[in-house]
């Protein structure tokens, strides 16, 4: 288990590694340049190129780049005027923001999800089931930014209750409606599939074998059933909690919130965000996307015992 | 043999009326049981799925509306209503709400009384007064063009990757699968953010942007399947005979393991859909006077407080796609896969 967890991590280093360098050299090869050339004479552009090392080779580049942000996790400044500020002010906030909106609506989409999934696993095909399936339907088929238009239109413009942008000071109120549309999407996910994972496993024979055995009631869907339909949720969770990351986007524009997505949506429309920002923001979603992985992986591995003998063959 | 070589000169000459033509229905050879080919036993269990008929009806249904739907009305995707009235005043149908007279006199006994009384809207229309019905018809239209183009490509590209990385394996699949992995791991965000600075926004981003991500599951899919095919005696056979590598690949693996590749093309498109209706959305999508899915939500959205029957009929289409494909894909993936108990 140990050396299977080593090799992981270390594949996911080098991958992160690549990816990092690969970005650094697009976007310093990027049409263009950080300065308003209108305004600045020649030498006043050379200067400044001088002062940010532009003129250096592009691996010594690089080598200064990791080093400040391997040992001082700095992403250094952004170049622009309108962000020319320290990357690291910006992010900080907006990584607070956007972790405590997602987290919440990790934490309501799996615990709203689980229970669902097992009351209508238990309840098959009666009403609660049905609710169920259509529910998944409908939050796997509906971006989650459809759900934010309504609730915001619902209950923050009809019926003006919640505050129609987000709103720093009230942060837990204010982040309602946000968290509720981003978790609809894992919510229905995450029922459909523990649904499907707790009947086919109630259907197997082990679980035939435990009730002739005398199990039954609580005991026996806690141990057997539940344990064992647990595993392959975990692995529809992973790519879940990267798409709450990248879900956020939308919401996060549409509601206001000053986090990582909205940062993601102004370097994607490019609004007056420079090149820095978007290396930055590559390199934190690159990092988030693998470190999740790489979490939910082990994890699996030790949940699945199978997988800590045999290791993990291909890629699969 | 001797008494039979003896008797030749006797043998009987074979007159015209002895024999006749098998006609075509005689051939076969087992009525009751016979053996069905692979492709009309999946269209069987298919047809079987009510879901899956449901989903393929949706998405007919979708397609044939986007092809005709502009059609049956004057007005064109961005063409402005307007017309001169009674005064002979030019008026503009501005944020015109769902209307179809006929049933608005029926139900209230009185046709409208402003200036558009005879004039059907059943979407009604935008805060410039272009007709929604038009727009949603021709935004699907242009949605499912990228979504099927691209993923079609996509579907190309992924699967030749997979399955030459599959068939050739050692060092060749080592190679290839390592850089999926990398290809893997960077977020499709990451790779769209990148691009925009590279690529003006438009149709042509979204495409890209496809094009570079959706490639990755079906190399998958179409690697695992060449994994289990390729020790089966027919390649075997087919290599005994002598075929080229590329022969044996694309003209006798690749018909047998075409089953999940579809499988996954089905659950692609929507993918693609819920992208290009977000970079629509976000702005760096279709461009203006073009309309696709995306930014016609984004217009429903501008206009929410306004004009909130306007968001209902994009999100409405963009909802059905999405359920009609996964339900495709879903009926698709048990037909050609059927558990023992379906059986």
């Amino acid at each position: 288990m140990g050396k299977y967890i080593l090799k992981r991590i270390g594949t996911a280093l080098l991958t992160l590694l690549i990816i990092t360098f690969l970005l650094f050299l697009l976007v310093r090869i990027m049409p263009g340049n950080p300065f308003p050339s209108e305004r600045m004479s020649d030498d006043m552009i050379a200067n400044k190129r001088a002062e940010m090392g532009l003129d250096d080779p592009i691996l010594t580049q690089f080598a200064n780049y990791m080093r400040k942000l391997l040992f001082h996790g700095d992403f250094g400044n952004g170049t622009s005027l309108y962000y020319g500020v320290p990357i690291n002010t910006v992010l900080s906030t907006c990584i607070s923001n956007s972790f405590r909106i997602g987290g919440l609506a990790i934490l309501i989409g799996t615990l709203l999800g689980l229970a669902l999934g097992i009351t209508a696993a238990l309840h098959r095909g009666k009403f609660l089931d049905g609710f169920c399936t259509v529910l998944s339907i409908i939050g796997v088929c509906v971006p989650s930014y459809v759900f934010l238009i309504f609730l915001q239109y619902y209950f923050s413009f009809r019926i003006p209750f919640f505050p129609y942008f987000f709103d720093q000071k009230r942060f837990l109120f204010s982040s309602v409606i946000p968290s509720l549309s981003l978790s609809l999407f894992t919510l229905s996910t995450i029922a459909r599939f523990t649904r499907n994972e707790m009947v086919e496993v109630m259907d197997s024979d082990y679980v035939r074998l435990a009730e002739a055995k005398g199990l039954y009631g609580g005991s026996l869907i806690r141990r057997h059933v539940f344990r064992n339909a647990l595993i392959p949720i975990v692995t529809v969770l992973a790519p879940l909690i990267v798409d709450l990351l990248t879900g956020a986007l939308v919401v996060e524009k549409i509601y206001g919130i000053n986090g990582i997505g909205k940062l993601m949506v102004d370097a994607i429309t490019g609004e007056g965000i420079d090149y820095n920002y978007v290396l930055a923001l590559g390199i934190l979603y690159s990092a988030l996307y693998i470190g999740i992985m790489l979490l939910l992986d082990i994890l699996y591995g030790i949940l699945d015992p199978r997988i800590r003998v045999q290791g993990k063959a291909g890629d699969a | 043999m001797e008494a039979r070589m003896n008797t030749k000169p006797e043998a009987y000459t074979p007159q015209p009326g002895d024999f006749e033509f098998l006609s075509n229905r005689d051939i076969t050879t087992d009525k009751n049981y016979s053996s069905l080919s692979y492709w009309k036993g999946v269209a069987i269990h298919f047809f079987q799925d009510r879901k899956a008929v449901i989903g393929l009806i949706i998405i007919v249904a979708i397609i044939l509306l986007s092809v005709f739907g502009p059609m049956i009305n004057e007005y064109g995707y961005r063409d402005i209503v307007s017309f001169r009235n009674a005064n002979n005043r030019k008026v503009v149908a501005k944020g015109i709400g769902p209307r179809i007279p006929a049933l608005h006199e029926m139900l209230t006994g009185a046709p409208y009384d402003d200036d558009f009384a005879d004039r059907t809207f059943l979407f009604g229309t935008d805060d410039l007064g272009r007709d929604l019905w038009t727009r949603t018809w021709y935004g699907a239209r242009v949605s499912l063009i990228i979504a099927f183009v691209t993923i079609f490509i996509d579907m190309l590209i992924g699967m030749s990757y997979g399955l030459i990385s599959g068939y050739f394996g050692g060092p060749v699949d080592q190679i290839m699968q390592r850089f999926v992995e990398i290809a893997n791991s960077v977020p499709r965000l990451v790779i769209v953010s990148v691009l925009a600075i590279f690529m003006a926004k438009g149709m042509g981003l979204v495409i890209v942007a496809l094009l570079l991500t959706e490639w990755i599951g079906m190399s998958k899919i179409a690697r695992a399947e060449m994994l289990k095919t390729k020790e089966q005696e027919y390649v075997l056979a087919s290599r005994t005979l002598g075929a080229r590598n590329g022969h044996i690949i694309f003209s006798q693996i690749l018909p047998n393991t075409i089953g999940p590749i579809i499988t996954q093309v089905m659950f692609s498109i929507p993918t693609a859909i819920f992208t290009e209706a977000f970079l629509s959305f976000v702005g760096v999508g279709i461009a203006l006077p073009q309309c696709s899915v995306g930014t016609l939500i984004e217009d429903g959205f501008n206009n929410i407080t306004t004009l909130p029957y306007q968001i209902l009929p994009p999100i409405i289409v963009l909802a059905l796609l999405m359920l009609g494909f996964n339900f495709i894909g879903d009926g698709l993936r048990e037909a050609l896969a059927p558990k023992l108990e379906d059986m």
